[in-house]
């Protein structure tokens, strides 16, 4: 064998060993992306198997607070009036009444009246009263209806004795409907044909 | 003879580094994405957690629907007790 045949060979001999050397390298590198995606499908399988009931949860989540929303928000109208109701919404939170109220879109053009300025009638009544009210006053430049820092006198008007004496002895008020703790028998008459008695023998 | 020589010097000198390289190449690439499947899988198994409080929205459910229930109660009592808005 000449000495470049050898040469030959020896250089094929290397790059097969390259080759081996490699693509065995490359196949190990494989086998642990592998495994690294068998760990994220298996957590992404999970993932998906969690969050699948949460659209329809959420949706009648959501559904029940529309509900609530739109009760309260009639019965606001129903008795403050729609007027009124968007000012005590705007008196509450400052700026809601351009919003309105979702269930009247005609909310959004009514003025509403500073409620948080100008006192309702409930709420003088109730300053008269000498209750806790928490804005005394007949308007924002009157003078207050009663003194907000010592207006206890007129509620010890009402209770001059303070508690009840003997308060805490009292019976606590009875707890009623069908999961109270006191139930009672139903009578069986109730209902029923009323009894007829015989007859008098004269 | 010279031939031979050529050509070893050609697989020996030119077609041997070409391999090697591109071997090289492949074996990076692939290591290079090995801590990225790892990190991959280490978020997916962080989210899977966070999502276990799932399973409280039915609590949340069950709650919501007890309290517009009160609400309602609430309401129409206050509907029978409280006098309507005059109408305008």
């Amino acid at each position: 064998m000449s000495a470049a045949a050898a040469v030959f060979i020896l250089a094929v001999v290397l790059i097969v060993l390259a080759l081996v050397y490699f693509l065995v390298s490359t196949i190990l590198e494989l086998r642990k992306i592998v495994a690294g995606l068998d760990r994220t499908i298996e957590h992404v399988g999970g993932i998906v198997e969690k969050s699948a009931p949460v659209n329809d949860v959420v949706n009648t989540i959501n559904e029940h607070l529309d509900a609530g929303v739109a009760a309260l928000e009639g019965l606001l109208v129903k008795k403050a009036g729609l007027r009124d109701a968007v000012g005590l919404v705007d008196g509450l939170y400052p700026g809601a009444a351009a919003d309105g109220l979702r269930e009247f879109p005609e909310s959004t053009s009514v003025t509403a009246p500073r409620i948080g300025e100008v006192y309702t009638r409930g709420t003088l009544t109730l300053a008269r009263l000498g209750r806790e009210a928490p804005i005394a006053a007949a308007s924002p430049r009157g003078p207050a209806i009663r003194d907000a820092l010592y207006g206890s006198a007129a509620s010890r008007k009402l209770y001059p004795a303070g508690r009840e004496q003997g308060a805490a002895a009292l019976p606590a008020s009875p707890v009623i409907g069908a999961d109270s703790p006191e139930q009672y028998e139903r009578r069986d008459d109730i209902g029923q044909p009323r009894k007829r008695f015989p007859a008098k023998q004269s | 003879m010279t031939g031979l020589w050529i050509g070893a010097a050609i697989v020996g000198l030119v077609v041997l580094p070409i391999v090697v390289v591109l071997l090289k190449g492949v074996l990076d690439a692939a290591k290079s994405i090995v801590p990225a499947v790892d990190s991959i899988a280490a978020t997916a198994e962080a989210g899977s957690k966070d999502l276990d409080a799932a399973a409280l929205l039915l609590t949340t459910q069950e709650q919501v629907k007890q309290t517009i229930a009160g609400v309602a109660a609430y309401g129409g009592s206050l509907d029978v007790i409280l006098d309507d808005a005059d109408p305008a």
